[in-house]
């Protein structure tokens, strides 16, 4: 298939109309405008709907709706919508409906700044919504991984019936670069998905067959349902997604997820070439994290991690100090507020790293 | 040879409904289901719900439904239409829900003209949360939130009117007020309910029907004295009638 040049919020839109989405409903903000006015374009071109919400809190639950009826549903935003997407999602969540949500990750906290950052990984990752609920949460790291990811996201939302979070960021979203597009679904192809659902959806049923979508019951009900859906996220370990680089040797680890993921990448190729055997672990789940990966280092060659985030303070190395405890030293390199994290200031926390341990 | 002239809907399980005894919610119920019977929709039948009483009819009505959360059903059955032309969807909010917290979702469908239907069960108060101040709450009126009466010097607001406030909007296709404290007016509210429905069958747009009631447990009154409650004082508030039905300018035109 041709590789062709496109934006990242665009060949993520263009993906999920690929993989049979019909339903988009979303509320503007920067840095992912660029979502929603692609699906305004694209969807009626294929029979499907784009309704411009009068608020995030709309559109989250025009979204519940839409998911609802078995049609393949997605909506994005950015940071503090998200926020507003909260008791919506949590509701999606409880009432075990497939949706595809987007956090172009902005700035925070509050408004925060419009630029690119990251973060938002402890919202995504540990608690999108009330009640304890879990996502599957994917971080992608190039505009392909975006569009690979959206793509896949709806078979794991289906195979689950749980909301799918992907975690992306304002360089991803706005930045251009050469992709290969999966494949059209048929109209055909997306009929059948729709039927498929039927049984679930809330579209009317006969009285003798009829479905009641329930965000909590009462009685033992909520403890049932609560119990289900824990067991559904044990199943999650097979999903487990990680890009290990340069890590067999290594001395020194970089932590890192998304976009800072790519930057670090840079660094551990030039820290290579300074004769400094440095490693990338890359969670690509962010939720379920790899924790194994870090688990299973050998703690006596490795001396010491970096974690390397745009979020101040430090969100994803909460998890990746639980995986390795006191066992490694584990310090920090972050830029927050819109700034980016550059390959300059990773190679100077490694060396500072280097410094104390090696 | 005897003949069946009325039986209980099949629009609702052969049970007892939780709704405390003389809530309107009940009778309402049971005139959605009619409705959908004469109308031939029961299979195509969908109810948005909102959060409140109106929760005790999810085990109660016989056909599909589902939960939104606190006051979005307007928003969630945008979402159920849109991708669903074929279900006829109504929302089922009581004023908490449709007037307060759901404001700007109400708004916004109506402003659409999201091809809808929405029941609203005005009884003045927060019925399910135990009887606090709701945007509709008469002045003078107490709640558990209002001990002493609403008051609008205390900055408690006024009573809100929902037909009135939508009736300022183009989009809407149908809005009416009724009440159901008699036979007569209940007959005029399932009228009214089974336009709004056939509206929606015909692509028309958005139906409110507001329905004043009363929530005799809240308002510590007997299910009869609520109803003269309604008669004497909800009414002189909530006038009855026919806010908007764009099916009679259409007529008009022709
Ligand atoms: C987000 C949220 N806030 C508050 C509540 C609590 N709550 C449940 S029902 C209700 C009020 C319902 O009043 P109304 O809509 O008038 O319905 P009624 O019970 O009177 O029929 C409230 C505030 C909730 N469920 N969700
Ligand atoms: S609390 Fe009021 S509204 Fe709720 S069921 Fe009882 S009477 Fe009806
Ligand atoms: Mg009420």
């Amino acid at each position: 298939m041709a590789r062709i040049f496109m934006k990242g919020c665009e060949a993520n839109a263009e993906s999920a109309v690929r993989a049979g989405c019909r339903f988009f409903a979303g509320y503007p903000i920067t840095p992912q405008n660029e979502i929603p006015e692609y699906f305004a374009r694209r969807l009626p071109e294929v029979g499907g709907n784009f309704v411009q919400g009068e608020s995030e809190v709309a559109s989250v639950n025009m979204l519940y709706g839409s998911a609802q009826t078995g049609t393949r549903s997605m909506s994005s935003s950015s940071s503090t919508g998200i926020s507003l997407y909260s008791e919506g999602i949590s509701f999606m969540a409880s009432a075990r409906i497939p949706a595809v949500v987007v956090n172009v990750v902005r700035g925070g906290p509050g408004i925060g700044a419009i630029q690119p950052a990251q973060q938002d990984y402890l919202q995504a990752t540990k608690a999108s919504g009330n009640g304890g609920f879990r996502m599957i949460v994917l971080a992608p790291s190039t505009v392909q991984e975006c569009v690979d990811m959206v793509y896949e996201a709806f078979d794991l939302a289906e195979r689950d019936d749980n909301p799918v979070l992907i975690l992306a960021d304002g360089v991803l979203g706005t930045m251009m670069e050469p992709v290969e597009l999966p494949e059209m679904k048929s109209d055909e192809e997306v009929a059948a998905l729709k039927a498929k659902y039927y049984e679930k959806a809330i579209v009317g049923h006969p009285i003798t067959d009829r479905k009641l979508g329930v965000p909590g019951s009462v009685g033992t009900g909520q403890e049932i349902r609560n119990i289900e859906a824990a067991a559904m996220y044990k199943t999650w370990d097979k999903d487990i997604r990680c890009e290990e680089y340069m890590t067999e040797d290594a001395e020194i680890i970089l932590a890192s997820y998304g976009i800072s993921a790519r930057i670090s990448k840079a660094a551990v190729k030039d820290l290579r070439a300074e004769g400094i055997k440095a490693g990338l672990i890359r969670p690509i789940t962010v939720s379920p994290f790899p924790y194994d990966v870090f688990k299973n280092l050998d703690f006596d060659r490795v001396k010491g991690i970096l974690d390397v985030e745009m979020s101040i303070p430090a969100q994803m190395k909460w998890d990746v100090e639980y995986a390795v405890q006191d066992r490694l030293p584990i310090h920090e390199c972050l830029r927050s507020g819109g700034q980016i994290m550059t390959k300059e200031k990773v190679m100077e926390e490694a060396h500072a790293l280097v410094k104390e341990v090696l | 040879m005897m003949k069946k002239v009325y039986a209980r809907t099949t629009g609702i399980q052969d049970k007892v409904s939780g709704f405390c005894p003389g809530c309107m919610h009940g009778t309402v119920h049971k005139m959605i289901g009619e409705v959908a019977e004469e109308l031939g929709i029961m299979d195509r039948l969908v109810r948005a719900e909102g959060v409140g009483c109106c929760g005790l009819g999810q085990n109660y009505v016989s056909y599909d439904t589902t939960i939104s959360p606190h006051g979005r059903a307007c928003a969630m059955a945008t979402g159920m239409k849109r991708s669903n032309p074929d279900s006829i969807i109504y929302t089922y909010q009581g004023d908490g829900d449709l007037a307060s917290i759901g404001l700007a979702e109400t708004m916004h469908a109506a402003n659409r003209n999201e091809n809808i239907t929405v029941i609203f069960i005005n009884n003045g108060i927060y019925g399910m949360t135990g009887g606090q101040m709701a945007p509709t709450t008469l002045l003078g009126m107490k709640s558990t939130t209002t001990p002493e009466g609403r008051d609008p010097e205390k900055g408690q607001g006024y009573p809100m009117h929902m037909c009135e406030i939508l009736n300022q909007l183009t989009g809407p296709y149908y809005l009416e007020r009724t009440t159901c404290t008699d036979p007569a007016h209940v007959r005029k509210t399932k009228a009214a309910i089974k336009k709004a429905f056939q509206n929606q069958i015909d692509g028309k747009g958005f139906s409110m029907v507001e329905i004043v009631t009363s929530c005799p447990t809240n308002w510590g009154m007997t299910p009869l004295k609520a109803v003269d409650f309604i008669n004497s004082d909800m009414l002189k508030e909530y006038p009855l009638g026919v806010f908007r039905d764009r099916s009679k300018e259409e007529k008009e035109a022709e």
